[in-house]
């Protein structure tokens, strides 16, 4: 009898114990047949107050935050922004659903999650500026440099979260993502290995539509991006990504359930990208104008303002100061990114190992007296 | 290699690594192991024999099969402070991390300009010569060599085998460390407490007087056997172990080849663009007016690994050595 003749004796009682029977139940795994939506609803009335001024406020700095990066590209003051204009609720909710002690995981698109953690606004473009790869400390803000590969994060939640718990600290991750990252092999392994693991981490999937031009349709033949939870064996939850709270709600139950050993969920938002892929993109070749219209009705900023004014919940004090932070902002990116930045060329080789290499040191040295022989050239020239 | 080993006193190259991985893991509570197969099964090369049984399912911990996860999870891990060394099951299969390795484990200290030091050892069992089938017997230290943040090391020798593994395990920068397969069995004594020079220093491993064998891991023992021979036809070889590729020792190797003027560079990986190459071109900047004859370089041929009945072809064996120094324009021979 070879190997494949045995498959079709699985009636047989007793053969390949467990193999042929769930090992979870998937129906509590399953997504909701339609998104998660708090504003305009009943539960509205329910959340607490406190935390919707809050997400409101940094919704509203956020989205100012995004134009002004934009035009800072357009001034050569960033070498590139990747724009999150549309997805602030994601970024913000991501944010606020965390704990001081918990980590967060970005992609190159989640800069506005990473200012709303706490990281000083200016730090969180370093990257983006090109003065180096990051400028904050990810151990004091506790979250990682942001992830220019995709999906390549979403591993390092899971062994961040793997050893938080094996050290007995009540500490959980959280993984930002996009919707073309989920087409990558290291988001397969990281949902994987999280549910193996029963690792405490959370993956929000911003679904925004395209991958650069290339549209969901061509990503995924799934039913949602939040299906493919059940595969791995843990929750997957679908989210109106434009509702702040409902995003927030979602995660913070997620985030709770991980730190309380229940384990990974993988979270779908739904959102949409309102401007290109970053500055150097034209998102007129891949999608239409029609599309963008009616997004447009559905921004965050305005969902927002329209349901908490509706439930009497926004007032004029705090839209006002909502706007002067919001402005305050700006006007400090702009003035401190009014000059160029000093930089030191012998950093280049500060941070390759802990010691130098025989070889970097040779290198240093070679880059040292280049340096040098600049400014004996300046100074003659000055003479 | 004869498959039935005569017993013999000394411990083998493999019993070396898993000691190494144990007192590793007896000092220090950080060092955790992960990977295919390293728990009760103790590895497909039995170097993680033991340990789940000592340390439990968490330190030495059989993950899924999946490479880039196995080394993401370790990015992660050592993110949180642990100590991670990762197996991976053969140096084919290291493939499908390269991204998780190239792009954060070698940069994560220059991408967070030094606060994130990521203290992981890969252990990659590595090299031909053992009959393997395909994919189970690249020579893959080109890849690694040319990743800046990487160090590389080889051990070729039982000592070397614990002594590199240990310093390897305690270095707080990320290591590429080759395990050569076919010298897993060969046995030596060892002291586990006696010192071995650390990382980043090439050992001369036979003096000689005419010209010196450059090589590491698996081709010191052909080279070694090279000298012998070669000292029956008149040239008495000198043999140098790099035992780390990166940081390269270039302090030895320029003394040694000042000192004879005539170089050799050995591996079993394919030659074009690889270590020799390297190798050559700096003992040659270096070394121009000491040289009598170029850098030559012996390895393996310019091809996918061969079919396990054909490697021998491809290996760097005796005679291509003898060739070789045969050719160093030794004006005394015509």
């Amino acid at each position: 009898m070879t190997v494949l003749d045995h498959r079709h004796h699985t009636s047989v009682p007793g053969w390949l114990p467990g193999a042929t029977a769930p090992r979870t139940d998937p129906a509590p795994l399953l997504p909701d047949a339609s998104p998660v939506r708090v504003l305009g609803t009943p539960a509205l009335e329910k959340y607490d107050p406190a935390v919707l001024r809050e997400l409101y406020r940094r919704l509203v700095v956020g989205r100012r935050y995004n134009q002004q990066a934009t035009v800072l590209t357009k001034q050569g003051r960033l070498a590139v922004y990747p724009a999150s204009t549309g997805q602030e609720a994601c970024q913000v909710a991501a944010a606020m659903a965390l704990g001081a002690g918990d980590w967060l995981f970005p992609s190159y698109r989640d800069t506005l999650a990473v200012v709303s953690r706490g990281v000083d606004p200016l730090e969180a473009l370093t990257l983006l500026r090109g003065n180096a790869h990051t400028g904050y400390d990810p151990r004091a803000v506790r979250t990682a440099p942001l992830c220019t590969p995709l999906a390549t994060q979403a591993p390092h939640a899971v062994g961040l979260a793997h050893a938080a718990r094996l050290a007995g600290d009540p500490v959980v991750a959280l993984a930002l993502l996009g919707d073309g990252g989920t087409s990558e092999g290291d988001f397969h392994e990281a949902l994987n290995f999280a549910a193996v693991l029963q690792a405490p981490v959370v993956f929000l999937v911003q679904n925004n539509g395209y991958a650069i031009s290339v549209p969901l349709t061509r990503q995924s033949a799934a039913p949602s991006l939040a299906h493919k939870a059940v595969g791995y064996g843990m929750p997957g939850r679908l989210v109106d990504g434009n509702d702040a709270p409902a995003v927030h709600a979602v995660l913070t139950e997620a985030v709770e359930r991980a730190r309380a050993g229940g384990g990974p969920t993988l979270v779908e938002a739904l959102t949409y990208r309102l401007e290109a892929h970053t500055n150097a993109d034209d998102a007129t070749r891949y999608r239409e104008d029609e599309e963008v219209t009616a997004w447009r009705e559905h921004d965050p900023v305005l969902l927002m303002e329209r349901h908490l004014r509706a439930a009497g919940l926004l007032d004029d004090e705090l839209v006002r100061q909502a706007a002067e932070e919001a402005e305050a902002l700006a006007a400090r990116m702009r003035a401190e990114f009014h000059t160029d930045a000093e930089l030191d060329p012998m950093s280049l080789f500060a941070h390759v190992y802990a010691e130098p290499t025989p070889q970097l040191r040779e290198q240093a040295a070679q880059l040292a007296a280049e340096l040098a022989a600049e400014r004996a050239a300046e100074a003659g020239v000055r003479q | 290699m004869s498959a039935v080993a005569p017993a013999r006193a000394g411990s083998t190259m493999a019993q070396a690594l898993n000691a190494a991985l144990r007192d590793a893991m007896r000092e220090d509570r950080s060092v955790h192991v992960l990977g295919e197969d390293v728990g009760p099964l103790g590895g497909v090369f039995r170097i993680t024999d033991g340990l789940t049984a000592e340390f439990g399912p968490d330190r030495c911990l059989d993950t899924p099969l999946a490479e880039a996860g196995i080394l993401g999870t370790a990015v992660g891990m050592a993110m949180y402070g642990l100590r991670p060394v990762v197996e991976m099951q053969f140096d084919a299969f290291a493939y499908p991390a390269m991204e998780q390795l190239v792009s954060h484990v070698a940069k994560m200290r220059n991408r967070t300009v030094g606060r994130l030091p990521l203290p992981i050892t890969v252990r990659i069992p590595y090299g031909g010569g053992i009959g393997g089938v395909e994919h189970h017997s690249d020579s893959s230290e080109a890849y690694y060599t040319h990743t800046p943040g990487l160090h590389v090391v080889a051990p070729a020798t039982v000592a070397d085998a614990y002594g590199l593994l240990r310093a390897s395990i305690a270095s707080d920068d990320p290591v590429i460390f080759l395990e050569p397969k076919r010298l897993y069995w060969g046995r030596a004594e060892f002291d586990p407490v006696a010192p071995v020079e650390p990382i980043g220093r090439a050992v001369l491993r036979r003096t000689g007087t005419s010209a010196v064998l450059i090589t590491y891991g698996p081709s010191l023992p052909v080279c070694l056997e090279a000298a012998e021979a070669a000292a029956a036809e008149g040239w008495d070889l000198a043999v140098l172990d790099l035992r780390s590729l990166v940081p390269f020792d270039d302090e030895t190797v320029c003394r040694v080849v000042r000192s004879l003027g005539r170089a050799v560079v050995v591996h079993e990986a394919s030659g074009f663009g690889g270590t020799g190459a390297e190798i050559a071109a700096r003992v040659t900047e270096r070394c121009f007016h000491h040289l009598a004859a170029p850098v030559l370089r012996v390895t393996g041929l310019d091809i996918p690994y061969p079919p396990p009945m054909l490697e021998h072809h491809h290996l760097p064996g005796v005679d291509r050595i003898l060739d070789a120094v045969a050719r160093l324009q030794w004006e005394d021979r015509g």
